[in-house]
């Protein structure tokens, strides 16, 4: 970073200042308003897949309920607990960049990343289970379903439908990591400070968004129809 | 906007963890009421306490509380286009049933 040399008598320009902004508070404001918009499409994004998941629903609330006995509730919740533990440590790693504290922003990123990546161990093992259990429906594998032999084609979509959710919901979440490996660098080599702290801000809106994503997953995939004993 | 404002409003750590402790509570709170039969409002209800849970992280963890109003305008843009997605759609899907053709 050269120092401004032009205008030794004026306050000189922070490094991360854009030239096309006045302040750095007019960048921050451009940059949270550009997260957001694109936020708002990752919101029609999901939406339109959960909408398909709402109309099959239902019309096949029967295979939905069954179908959704066979994910694992206590990993779903746990996976859930670890992703809002993820998002109170990214928010504090907000903070402590806001305040300037470079050790303490690269613990808490570093802690986010912990917990990112434990999510996806954990749904790696889900994953795994339904290879086991033959309920991946499609890509030439066996799919069993004879325990309910009614719901052998409809128990299909449902998950067609949790793979494809939860499959975007995991690239996101390794997009995340990627994004937040690059906010561990640009903090340890100085690149952010007390006064640029919008990269952390708005990678962490990313992050907490996927987390709102997985709020609404949780309860839709995994908690249809629990109370009825009947269905496993 | 003012220049002598700070450019970000820094939220004290005690929100975080009261938003955090709400946020876990919701959870237990769906899995709970999973559990309970309560008709065609367990579906209602699960939703209810996601929105909440959602709400609570867009202005507290994503900081749309102290956000500008022209943020303030896009956020509730993406939930008036989804409602509309939802909505139009349901209007189509949800009321075949109620009329007969040819």
């Amino acid at each position: 970073m050269s120092p401004e040399t032009s205008a030794a008598a004026e306050h000189h320009h922070h490094p991360a200042l854009a030239h096309h902004f006045d302040s750095l508070a007019e960048q921050n404001e451009a940059a949270t308003l550009g997260m957001w918009v694109f936020l708002v499409t990752e919101v029609l994004f999901f939406g339109g897949a959960l909408m398909a998941y709402s109309i099959y629903r239902s019309w096949y609330p029967g295979a939905f309920a069954s179908a959704s006995h066979h994910l694992d509730v206590t990993l779903g919740a746990v996976n859930t607990a670890v992703l809002i533990v993820s998002s109170l440590t990214m928010a504090m790693a907000v903070h402590a960049a806001q305040l300037g504290e470079r050790g303490k922003l690269k613990a808490f990123l570093l802690i986010t990343m912990v917990l990112g990546a434990t999510f996806l161990v954990v749904k790696g093992f889900e994953y795994h289970e339904k290879y086991v259990e033959h309920h991946i429906p499609g890509l030439g594998l066996p799919f069993d379903y004879s325990a309910e032999p009614q719901f052998a084609a409809t128990a299909q979509i449902f998950f067609s439908i949790y793979f494809v959710l939860t499959g975007l919901h995991a690239l996101h979440m390794i997009v995340g990591l990627g994004i937040m490996t690059w906010m561990y660098i640009w903090a340890a080599n100085g690149t952010i400070d007390k006064d640029y702290s919008s990269p952390i801000e708005i990678s962490g809106l990313y992050w907490h968004f996927v987390d709102i994503v997985w709020i609404f997953l949780f309860p839709l995939l995994y908690l249809i129809g629990r109370h009825a004993s009947g269905a496993h | 906007m003012s220049e002598n404002h700070q450019h970000t409003h820094i939220v004290p750590l005690s929100v975080y963890y009261t938003i955090f402790a709400a946020l876990l509570v919701g959870t237990a709170l769906t899995v709970w009421v999973a559990y309970i039969d309560l008709g065609a409002l367990n579906t209602v209800v699960a939703l209810a306490i996601a929105c909440t849970k959602a709400t609570l992280v867009v202005l507290y963890f994503m900081h749309v509380k102290y956000a500008s109003k022209l943020t303030w305008a896009v956020v509730s843009g993406s939930v008036f286009w989804l409602l509309i997605l939802l909505a139009l759609t349901f209007n189509d899907y949800l009321t075949r049933h109620l009329l007969t053709y040819g």
